[in-house]
């Protein structure tokens, strides 16, 4: 008998013991950091159009870009139950354009015919759920043969008591540089402007301001406002411009823009399987730049794990103060530009999507949480026309 | 000026008419779908559209930085 208690007390003990080894094995977890989800991304960009800039607003503007990035998404809980994330993205484009080879018409490929771009980027964020706040911050980095860019930002939000509506601020800082190729008729002294040499820097300042805000338990909406400004180098130094008198010169742009774009946008969920997202953006800038942005994608819900997404974007923007096409600028002028980027044009962009999300993962592969395909077709009024490819592959942990 | 002012007050009214959603009620507002902001899938359409036109922001994401030259 003294046996079997003292046998059931030792058992009790062992369980209390390897219970307790549990518990604190689980709250170590917890603070540990896990991956949350992967995303990666790629896309096939393919354009065509006759207004490049670089040759003057004439001229070829194919352009393909093979895009691809992949973000790490990773989750923790601290000692007072605060949830924090940490981003770690890379992308990497490679492109090939047309109009970057008449940067020097004479050599066979010039230096950015073919470019690839790198961008890592970092970020942090720390939310209280029971405070309805979050904060965070992050760094990036861009670089291409030409051009560097190094950003920051901080962000902040802030839920109301009833958990309804969100106020969100977040501030970017963009450090850029760039390096001053002119075309090759231009250069060594053969220009009347007074070029610049070796390179120079281009910075931008943003804050964005955001209030999301649930109307009912099929509709929410969300307001946006960014201020930017824009300080530097803002031309591009393989830009031409032709005069009326027969005269070429690099495009030149004032060294300050400041912009205001206003948003909107409203999702709203009809029955079981319609989901309708809105947007709608108004901007304009110091350049003299006005813009409307109006864009409407639903999805249809062919069962809870997938659907197909029909969407439309109507944009309009006027020239800026400064533009002309070619030829036609008048000599005397402080500032001047011929990419049509910048011109008075309306652009139609159309397609679909289709998500799978099947409840045993993608392939049967429990982790591959979902699968998006997308394809646009942009068309522009003055010429240019554009198709795109993208796919995105979510891993959940 | 008064079609603003209408559209403000339109705006403020419907927001105020908010109704309380709780947690377990939000199962369609939590629908990947239903995300108020750009989706993953959308970034490199997000890229070409800031290069290829002269406005930009307002949209959750990138507001400056980059060439965008080709």
């Amino acid at each position: 008998m003294k046996k079997i208690c003292l046998t059931v007390i030792g058992l009790y003990i062992g369980l209390l013991a390897a219970f307790s080894q549990t518990v604190q094995d689980s709250s170590y977890q917890k603070r540990r950091l896990k991956i949350d989800e992967i995303n990666l991304v790629s896309s096939y960009y393919h354009q065509n159009g006759d207004h490049a800039a670089v040759t003057g607003g004439i001229g070829s503007q194919k352009l393909t870009d093979l895009s691809n990035s992949l973000e790490v998404k990773l989750i923790r809980l601290d000692r007072q139950q605060r949830k924090q994330t940490w981003s770690v993205d890379i992308g990497l484009d490679h492109y090939t354009s047309a109009s970057s080879d008449k940067i020097d018409p004479k050599t066979v490929t010039s230096a950015s015919y073919a470019d690839t771009r790198i961008y890592p980027s970092v970020s942090f964020s720390r939310e209280n759920e029971k405070k309805g706040t979050e904060w965070g911050g992050g760094l990036s980095y861009s670089g291409e043969y030409d051009y560097t860019s190094i950003g920051a930002n901080l962000h902040g939000s802030k839920k109301t008591a009833n958990k309804m509506g969100e106020f969100t601020a977040k501030g970017q800082v963009y450090m850029d540089r760039i390096s001053l190729i002119y075309p090759i008729e231009l250069r060594d002294g053969n220009s009347t402007d007074p070029l610049k040499r070796g390179g120079d820097s281009r910075n931008s300042y943003s804050l964005a301001l955001s209030w999301s805000q649930i109307v009912n338990q099929r509709l929410q909406v969300s307001f946006l406002l960014d201020l930017i400004q824009q300080q530097g180098y803002l031309s591009l130094p393989f830009n031409r411009v032709y005069f009326t008198d027969g005269t070429v010169h690099v495009e030149r742009l004032p060294d300050s823009r400041f912009k205001i774009p206003i948003g909107f946008r409203a999702n709203y969920f009809a029955g079981d399987r319609f989901i309708f997202r809105t947007y709608y953006r108004y901007y304009k800038d110091s350049w003299g730049l006005a813009a409307h942005t109006a864009s409407l994608e639903t999805s249809i819900k062919l069962s809870p794990f997938y659907s197909l997404s029909p969407f439309y974007r109507y944009y309009h923007q006027t020239a800026i103060d400064y533009f002309a096409p070619y030829m036609t600028h008048a000599p005397g002028k402080e500032f001047y530009s011929s990419n049509f980027d910048l011109s008075q044009f309306s652009s139609h962009f159309f397609g679909g999507g289709v998500r799978f999300s099947p409840p045993r993962g993608i392939l049967g592969i429990q982790h591959l949480n979902s699968l998006e395909l997308r394809y646009g077709h942009y068309t522009r009024s003055n010429s240019l026309h554009s198709n795109i490819v993208s796919v995105h592959l979510k891993w959940k942990g | 000026m008064i079609q603003k002012i209408v559209v403000g007050i339109l705006l403020l009214t419907g927001l105020t008419s908010c109704q309380v959603v709780k947690e377990f009620q939000k199962n369609r507002l939590n629908d990947a779908e239903m995300v108020l902001g750009n989706r993953k899938v959308e970034k490199t359409e997000l890229s070409f559209q800031s290069y290829r036109e002269g406005a930009a922001g307002a949209n959750a994401g990138k507001s400056g930085g980059g060439c965008g030259c080709n």
